[in-house]
């Protein structure tokens, strides 16, 4: 193994105005973070399922000052057509510099646990739809030479746990996979950046009970999504307290894990 | 998608007086809104905003309650002609930050009419037709509402404006939620030639002098209120700073942050906000502009028209226990003595706050049956609750104002009694014809708003 030099780009400027695509974007966060992009003048690919949700969406964007906006109707769970979303994203603005990957599910654990088969169908849309469809975004960003790639992922993947570990197991294996195309792109400038909310008070986890200390406002999440892809950091923890958090909890020696409640 | 709700006990009002337990619907789109009045036939239902309402107008206790800040998306907004179209949950904050950004020569779209909150919803700024400090010059909110999509529990949605549902549009505009559900609202924008303000202070050494300065500020400026110290007495009585603004041509100032800096993480359990702070902070606030008395400034709106919004969740100062907040209108033929008679009283009882502000409305008719302002002297301020004590107060605050043929604010009141509202509204009566048997509110019980109240009924 060699180690190359200071001739990879590290920091390829991103032009502006911006071209983003959100995929899954009517969820809490991607929805909050394209409000920022809009207001910072992008042009923005809004890809969702429900088509009258991104319709309203895009109306919005566009008052709040985007640029451009393109709506695509798509459903994330139709693996095969993740190819085709891809490509008509990609070429909606003839180019992406910042591609947001947002969408998944919170899935019921003791549900699962109960019946497993419903954990075929949880996997692949928290795990294997969104590779997929990294990987076919990957190859683009590597022959432009720049852009950002952010997916969000979970605090949940980064140590198992009894309270979560089915839908930590498909964020978690979503973290390995971004590591690895992570360096994968490093050569062509391409960042790859992992982000890792902690509660956020969203549509998708409007059953629990929102609203103690822990738990954050999607636009506060969104800023430091902005943040991190101004910085081209590749793993956030957001709201930050979490990285502190999940250091500990990765940290406690399993007899005492086990004893714990997480 | 269907929509869910959940009983939940953590909606309050602002003042903190009231809570009570609630069947919260949280709609993300306009569609799920209208599924959550639907959901709720058969028992009475409240839109809720921002919850800036002191008293117990934005709470249903024991019903449901919509909480709209989800429906937070512009829909449209007309750059040449300033026509806004936005979801009901769109805060004011929302509109400044997006819509009033000033271009190169200063100059931008602004809202009409600013309440002491940016973080106000459209829909509860409609529902109580706010005012704000430019209120002689440009009238209540409801003035620059154009039109609303208003969602009934019998499952219709009407649209209202002055051409269509004339009747129903003048019920809510002020109408406190009672006539359905706000979807959607065009609101008109105003243009000024600078986003920043000139602002100047005069030091006010009796009432007296609030009546003058207020008289002769009013051609030339937009912005006009004055801070009393409500515990001064005798010849100083009404004693404060009076303040003015308008827009400063040429020069913009970028819009204030969608979150405040500095915000109050809990209610501490012995307030700070007592008689001694009190004193304390009213007698060098008042001898704060020095000898000269006067001071001048060119810069952001936002200490003119929103001094608490720099700290987030301010209400928690008061402590657990809260506090009432008044706000009253008397007629301009006997404002001067009503106003007095009222600072005396605030002053004998040793209450009072440091927040009391006095200002002149205009005389621009008010659109909605149920609007608060109309031409006279407005004093608004809180009262931390000390019990019985602070009751025995308002309630003699109250007769003063309903004999001097003045009223209370719905969005401020906590505490008025059915008898006052009935005799200080008097489209009282044809406002009962409109409310939608589906809405109801805290505020509406205790005021005796209720379609049954109706003479034929």
């Amino acid at each position: 193994m060699t180690i190359p030099g200071g001739s990879v780009p590290r920091r390829v400027p991103l032009r502006a105005p911006l071209r983003a695509a959100v995929f899954g974007a009517t969820s809490g966060i991607a929805a909050a973070v394209a409000r920022r992009l809009a207001a910072a003048g992008a042009g923005i690919v809004l890809v969702g399922r429900d088509a009258e949700a991104i319709g309203a969406s895009a109306r919005d964007l566009r008052v709040r000052g985007a640029a451009r906006i393109v709506e695509i109707a798509g459903d994330f769970a139709a693996l095969e057509t993740l190819g085709d979303i891809a490509d008509r994203a990609w070429s909606a603005l003839s180019g992406i510099d910042v591609a947001l990957v947002a969408y998944g599910s919170l899935p019921d654990q003791a549900g699962l646990e109960a019946d497993p088969r419903g954990i075929a169908p949880m996997l692949s849309l928290n795990f294997v739809s969104p590779a997929i469809l990294a990987l076919h975004l990957a190859g683009r960003f590597e022959a432009q030479g720049s852009g950002v790639l952010a997916v969000i992922t979970s605090v949940a993947g980064d140590r198992g746990r009894k309270s979560n570990y089915l839908y930590g197991a498909a964020k978690g294996g979503l973290q390995r996979f971004l590591e690895g195309l992570r360096h994968r792109l490093y050569a062509a400038g391409v960042q790859v950046l992992d982000i890792r909310p902690g509660f956020v008070a969203t549509p998708m986890t409007e059953h629990l009970p929102q609203g103690g200390k822990l738990w954050a406002d999607p636009d506060r999440v969104a800023a430091d999504i902005m943040r991190a892809i101004r910085r081209r950091r590749a793993v956030l923890y957001t709201p930050w307290f979490w990285r502190i958090i999940l250091a500990i909890v990765r940290a406690l020696p399993r007899p005492l894990f086990h004893r714990t409640s997480l | 998608m269907g929509i869910s709700a959940r009983r939940r006990s953590d909606y309050r009002s602002w003042g903190g007086t009231v809570a009570g337990e609630h069947l919260v619907f949280r709609p993300r789109t306009i569609a799920d809104a209208r599924a959550a009045l639907a959901a709720s036939a058969g028992s009475s239902v409240l839109a809720y905003g921002s919850g800036r309402s002191y008293g117990d107008v934005a709470l249903n206790p024991g019903g449901g309650l919509i909480d709209c800040r989800g429906l937070d998306r512009f829909i449209d907004f007309d750059w040449q002609t300033g026509v806004l179209s936005c979801e009901a949950g769109v805060r004011l904050a929302d509109i400044l930050a997006s819509l009033c950004r000033p271009g190169a020569d200063g100059s931008a779209w602004f809202l009409p009419v600013s309440p002491g909150t940016r973080f106000a919803t459209v829909g509860g700024a409609i529902a109580n037709d706010v005012h704000g400090k430019n209120h002689h010059r440009a009238g209540s909110f409801g003035r620059h509402v154009l039109s609303v999509d208003l969602a009934r529990s019998d499952g219709g949605v009407l649209s209202c404006s002055l051409e269509a549902q004339r009747e129903l549009f003048a019920a809510t505009i002020g109408g406190l939620g009672l006539t359905g559900l706000i979807l959607a609202a065009q609101l008109q924008l105003r243009r000024v030639d600078g986003t920043a303000v000139e602002a100047e202070d005069i030091r006010l050494n009796s009432l007296a002098e609030f009546f003058v300065v207020a008289a002769e500020s009013e051609a030339e400026w937009e912005y006009t209120a004055a801070w009393i110290d409500c515990l001064a007495t005798g010849a100083a009585l009404g004693r404060g700073i009076f303040s003015r603004a308008r827009h400063q041509p040429g020069i913009g100032v970028k819009p204030p942050a969608l979150a405040p800096r500095l915000t109050i993480p809990l209610a501490p359990p012995v307030s700070p906000l007592n008689r001694l702070t009190l004193r304390a902070f009213n007698a060098a606030y008042f001898h704060r502009l020095g000898r000269r008395g006067r001071r001048r400034r060119v810069g952001s709106y936002e200490p003119v028209l929103y001094p608490l919004d720099k700290i987030g969740a301010w209400n928690r100062l008061y402590g657990r226990s809260g506090f009432f907040q008044f706000q009253c209108v008397v007629p301009n033929a006997v404002a001067a003595d009503a106003t007095a008679e009222l600072l005396a009283r605030i002053a004998a009882s040793g209450q009072g706050s440091m927040l009391a502000v006095l200002k002149n409305f205009g005389d621009l008719a008010s659109p909605g049956m149920l609007s608060f302002p109309m031409p006279g002297a407005t004093l608004a301020l809180d009262f931390p609750d000390r019990g019985a004590p602070t009751r025995q107060l308002l309630a003699g605050l109250e007769d003063t104002v309903i004999a001097a043929g003045g009223r209370l604010y719905p969005a401020k009141d906590s505490l008025m009694t059915a008898e006052s509202f009935r005799r200080s509204y008097p489209r009282l009566g044809e406002f009962l014809m409109h409310i939608d048997p589906g809405m109801s509110s805290g505020f509406a019980r205790r005021v005796g708003l209720d379609r049954a109240m109706r003479p034929d009924a």
